[in-house]
């Protein structure tokens, strides 16, 4: 963990940040493929079971990029 | 001097179609314009006398040995210095000109000591040669003493480790300075004096060791005598056979003659046909081998059962059935995606391609990574996102033409010297040089090369800096609109993107630190220069934004339109052997071999086909990955091959932790290395003497590696694999590493023409190698890109979140030296320790000043996440607020400050920012400490 966070919840912030500049749905779209393509499903699984938790720290673009993994892993 | 020479034309070829005609000797031939007399001659068969002649270097015309009569010329002019003429009739060979050669020579023994019977060149001198070719009988002022003044006395200098200067030998020819010059660009070598006091001198004067020499070995190939003579040879005397190899060093990928004594290896000389280097070398792979014969190799299977145990030497079987077992143990109890695999840059393809077939095959997960993780991945994403492949687009030989050349944080004297030798050479010529980097490397400012513009930006800037080139070229008219029209897609939204305000020089200036109107000159230069090529290193990559740098140099190169022939593109710099190779093998966790995911069931079927086994379609673990899944405890067992990650990896306390987790690490290497100290396994690996196989360099060519001995271990690593895997129940076998290759072909589409038969026949082959490029494919994206179009993305520069603070006020950033390799395993166990005995850390003079810092100073580097000690070298070359070191040496562990800061999209380290402070360590502290939180 970096500073008691999770390293895939850091890794997926870092992610949502080079897509702040899009639109929400977009950049949330756009996370989702990119986690899709390269990120293990047990990386994958936390993050949503994270998201869920409803912590507070995770990007709202990265949160919303889960709802698409739900759907579709 | 070389045991098997390959023959020697005397001067360079000239360009052009041969139209000029000649006759040399009787012999009717056809040469291009500006061709000498004696290469014209050499292609017509006829072999003129020479000695200060080679045809790598210019013609020099001092030897006079070389001396022709040209029917319609007065008296008798040197044939290397001589232009071909059309009709030209040129006689070699009689009376006249064989009295005047026997005369030179005269004048040569009178002043050479007669020991040739004992000469450690005995049987490879020209000297020598020339001797019997010219038919000298006697020397008519005497020889040796008896001759009057003479040279005979002067001291032999042996300060290089690696070879002898005996300048008693030496008949002044100068080809050992015109390599240093015209070869290697150093210009460390001289001729001093005048007349008959005219003598090779290194700098100065002084010795070789303490000039500005390299050791890069052109001197020594290029003397004719015994003069400049490798200390093996000299020691073991004239090897007797060769074989032909590839290096196992940096990225350029050198071909090179390793030549033997019986199965002793004598010296490694540079391979004139090769395809990469063509002829030159570097102080590593000329001469830096003996780690392969060290004593500190392991050479047999060792395990145990816990790391705080001894090691157990045991049987290969023992060792295959024991990790085996345990792998399937960990399985059993953790599930199926507990255990995974890294493999190396520094094996072969072959060998890479059998290890991520065990983990997809027998593992039956994607865990696979490998070490271009941490440096070039973010290349592979880059530019398959823009190009459509994940690969540089040139050979190195492109850089012949190009006109502009912007090198981008690589250093490529240091880490890549043949190519940069190369490089170098045609600044030299007239091309033009823009650097980015923090540091001025010495290409910046190096004898008769200058950079026009050096960029001295702020770490981790690179995004901001590159879109202000771009925003430059899109605002100032410099797009080439014609090849962006026909070629590209995504150009108008990225222009509109590129063009905001907030991209300009003007508004990126205070946060890279680089004045706006020098932003401006140099992209209009690179825009408008003619040909432009971009070279970059980890200095790119290995950053937060590694990936997005790499698309936005992709972006600068397709708006100029310096993609698709000779003398532009965008290259990356490999920094191993085999970095490409290993990622087109299918190393990395979401992708198959040729860089198809996983997600392909098209892709899929192929293997599952093959291998009669289902593929996951979901990616694995990457390395980092590994690591914090070994911490929270999902990942229990891994297989290293050739890697030394405990050394090489960021934030040494969290790789140690995740190593420490393990229930089982097996480590594939030539030695116990720091990564070994938390293993249960060690299988020893073979050296690049003892491989059979192929490595894949920065330009895409794959090379041969060839045995020049049995393994010392027994086996072959891709063997070894294969055991591990029939032990784990899967019948994985092979019969030779060619074999494995022919499967490779088989099954990746840039492959399909590789064999190695093929390889044996053209010598090397750049990949895409197919049916429509039957021999490969030197220049990428010609017609089109691999991906259609080429695909401009919006670069959006976020800012690293690793900054200088009141407690962490400078910034760290890590690279490499010329004498040393990567975590220098093999390195530090050759004589280059003595260029480089120990890692220091490079700091501007004020930021020395303000902490009472002085030249060698012992002084403690300290990060977020650990500390360490090393001596300051005090240097001008860093900007103020910046230092810089190597992580060659574990003692000093330069990782030990590094943080797990990575690129957002492939996870590539950012080694090159870190917020450090430097602290002078007081004077009664005895030793070098290297701490990192929770152990030593």
């Amino acid at each position: 963990m970096s500073g008691g966070m999770p390293p895939y919840v850091r890794l997926a912030n870092e992610i949502a940040a080079q897509f702040a500049h899009r639109p929400a749905a977009d950049a949330a779209t756009a996370i989702a493929n990119h986690l899709r393509a390269t990120w293990d499903p047990r990386m994958k699984r936390a993050l949503i079971e994270y998201a869920q938790s409803g912590a507070q720290d995770l990007a709202p673009a990265a949160a919303q990029a889960t709802h698409h993994l739900q759907s579709r892993p | 001097m070389t045991l098997l020479k390959e023959p020697d034309f005397g001067t360079p070829a000239r360009p052009g179609a041969a139209t000029i005609e000649l006759t040399v000797d009787g012999v009717a031939v056809q040469v291009p314009p500006g061709t000498s007399v004696m290469r014209a001659a050499k292609e017509a068969g006829v072999d003129v006398p020479k000695l200060c002649a080679t045809d790598n270097l210019e013609a020099f015309g001092s030897c006079r040995l070389c001396v022709v009569e040209i029917d319609g010329v007065r008296g008798t002019p040197a044939s290397c210095t001589t232009p071909v003429a059309a009709g030209m009739v040129v006689r070699t060979q009689n009376e006249r000109l064989g009295k005047l050669r026997r005369g030179v020579m005269e004048l040569y023994i009178s002043d050479h000591p007669l020991d040739c019977l004992t000469c450690s060149a005995n049987g490879d001198c020209e000297l020598q040669d020339m001797a019997g070719v010219t038919g000298l009988r006697e020397v008519r002022y005497g020889s040796g003493v008896d001759a009057g003044a003479n040279h005979l006395d002067l001291p032999t200098d042996s300060s290089n480790p690696y070879f002898d200067f005996e300048a008693s030998k030496c008949i002044a020819c100068s080809r050992c300075v015109r390599a240093c010059d015209e070869v290697q660009g150093t210009f460390a070598l001289t001729i001093e004096g005048r007349g008959f006091d005219s003598k090779v001198a290194a700098g100065a004067g002084g010795s070789f060791l303490d000039s500005d020499c390299v050791s890069c070995g052109a001197c020594v190939q290029a003397c004719p005598t015994a003069t400049l003579q490798e200390k093996s040879v000299v020691e073991l005397g004239m090897p007797t056979r060769t074989v032909l190899t590839t290096c196992a060093y940096c990225g350029v990928g050198c071909s090179f003659k390793a030549e033997l004594r019986g199965d002793e290896l004598v010296r490694m000389v540079p391979y004139k046909n090769g395809g990469a280097n063509e002829g030159h070398s570097c102080v590593k792979g000329r001469f830096a081998f003996g780690y392969a014969s060290h004593p500190d190799r392991v050479l047999e299977p060792m395990v145990r059962d816990s790391i705080s145990d001894p090691w157990r030497t045991v049987s290969w079987p023992e060792a295959i059935s024991f990790t085996a077992r345990r792998l399937r143990e960990i399985q059993a109890a953790h599930g199926q995606g507990s255990i995974g695999a890294i493999t190396s840059s520094r094996t072969t393809n072959e060998e890479v391609y059998a290890v991520q077939k065990m983990v997809r095959a027998v593992f039956g997960n994607n865990n696979v990574d490998t070490c271009a993780r941490v440096c070039h991945s973010p290349t592979g994403y880059g530019l398959k996102q823009t190009f459509g492949e994940s690969a540089g687009t040139q050979d190195f030989r492109s850089v012949d033409e190009s006109d502009v050349i912007l090198v981008i944080g690589s250093n490529p004297t240091d880490a890549h010297p043949v190519f940069g030798s190369r490089m170098k050479q045609r600044l030299r010529q007239g091309a033009k040089l823009i650097v980015i980097d923090p540091r001025r490397i010495d290409l910046v400012r190096t004898p008769h090369v200058e950079a026009a513009y050096h960029l001295e930006l702020r770490p981790g800037t690179n995004v901001a800096i590159v879109n202000a080139l771009a925003h430059v070229v899109v605002t100032e008219g410099l797009v080439d609109r014609e090849f962006v029209a026909s070629r590209c897609e995504d150009f108008e939204a990225w222009e509109t993107f590129i063009a905001q305000p907030e991209h300009s020089p003007e508004a990126v200036a205070d946060i890279c630190g680089v004045p706006a109107d020098r932003i401006r000159a140099a992209a209009r230069l690179y825009a408008t220069g003619g040909n432009a090529a971009i070279y970059y290193g980890l200095g790119v990559t290995e950053h937060s934004q590694g990936s997005t740098m790499v698309m936005g140099m992709a972006n600068l190169a397709m708006a100029t339109g310096n993609i698709g022939r000779p003398g532009v593109g965008v290259n990356p710099m490999r920094g191993q052997n085999n970095v490409q190779g290993s990622c087109d093998m299918g190393s990395f966790p979401h992708e198959l071999p040729g860089y198809r995911h996983v997600s392909d069931d098209n892709v899929r079927e192929i293997y599952e086909q093959l291998w009669g086994t289902p593929i996951l379609n979901e990616p694995g673990l990457r390395i980092p990955n590994m690591f914090d899944a070994a911490i929270d405890g999902s990942f229990k067992a891994l297989f290293v091959q050739g890697e030394d990650i405990a050394q090489s990896d960021p934030n040494t306390q969290h790789v140690f932790a995740a190593l420490g987790a393990l229930e089982l690490l097996v480590v594939q290497d030539l030695f116990v290395n720091e990564t070994a100290k938390f293993a249960h396994v060690l299988l020893p690996g073979t050296s690049f003497l003892e491989k059979d196989g192929t490595f894949t360099n920065a330009e895409r060519r794959i090379n041969r590696v060839r045995p020049i001995m049995a393994p010392r271990t027994g086996k072959q690593e891709w063997e070894i694999v294969c055991e591990l895997a029939q032990a784990m129940g899967y019948p994985m076998q092979y019969e030779s590493s060619a074999q494995i290759m022919d499967e490779i072909a088989l099954t990746t589409p840039t492959f399909t023409g590789v064999s190695f038969a093929r390889l044996d026949e053209l010598g090397s082959i750049q990949w895409p190698c197919d049916v429509e490029h039957p021999e490969g494919t030197p220049i990428m994206h010609s017609d089109e890109f691999t991906r259609g179009k080429g695909r401009f993305m919006e670069t959006v520069y976020v800012p690293t979140s690793e900054r200088s603070t009141r407690k962490y006020p400078l910034i760290l950033t890590t690279g490499r030296i010329l004498s040393q390799y990567n975590v220098g395993a093999q390195t530090r166990r050759t004589a280059n320790v003595a260029w480089h005995a120990e890692d220091v850390l490079e700091l501007h003079p004020h930021d020395a000043e303000v902490r009472g810092v002085t030249d060698g100073d012992l002084v403690a580097l300290s990060s977020r996440v650990g500390r360490t000690e090393l001596r300051a070298k005090i240097s001008d070359r860093m900007p103020v607020g910046v230092c810089y070191t190597t992580f060659h040496h574990p003692v000093s562990g330069a990782n030990v400050v590094t943080t797990d800061n990575s690129d957002w999209a492939t996870n590539c380290p950012e080694y090159k920012v870190t917020a450090v402070q430097v602290d002078l360590v007081p004077a009664s502290v005895p030793a070098l400490e290297t701490v990192v939180a929770g152990g030593k």
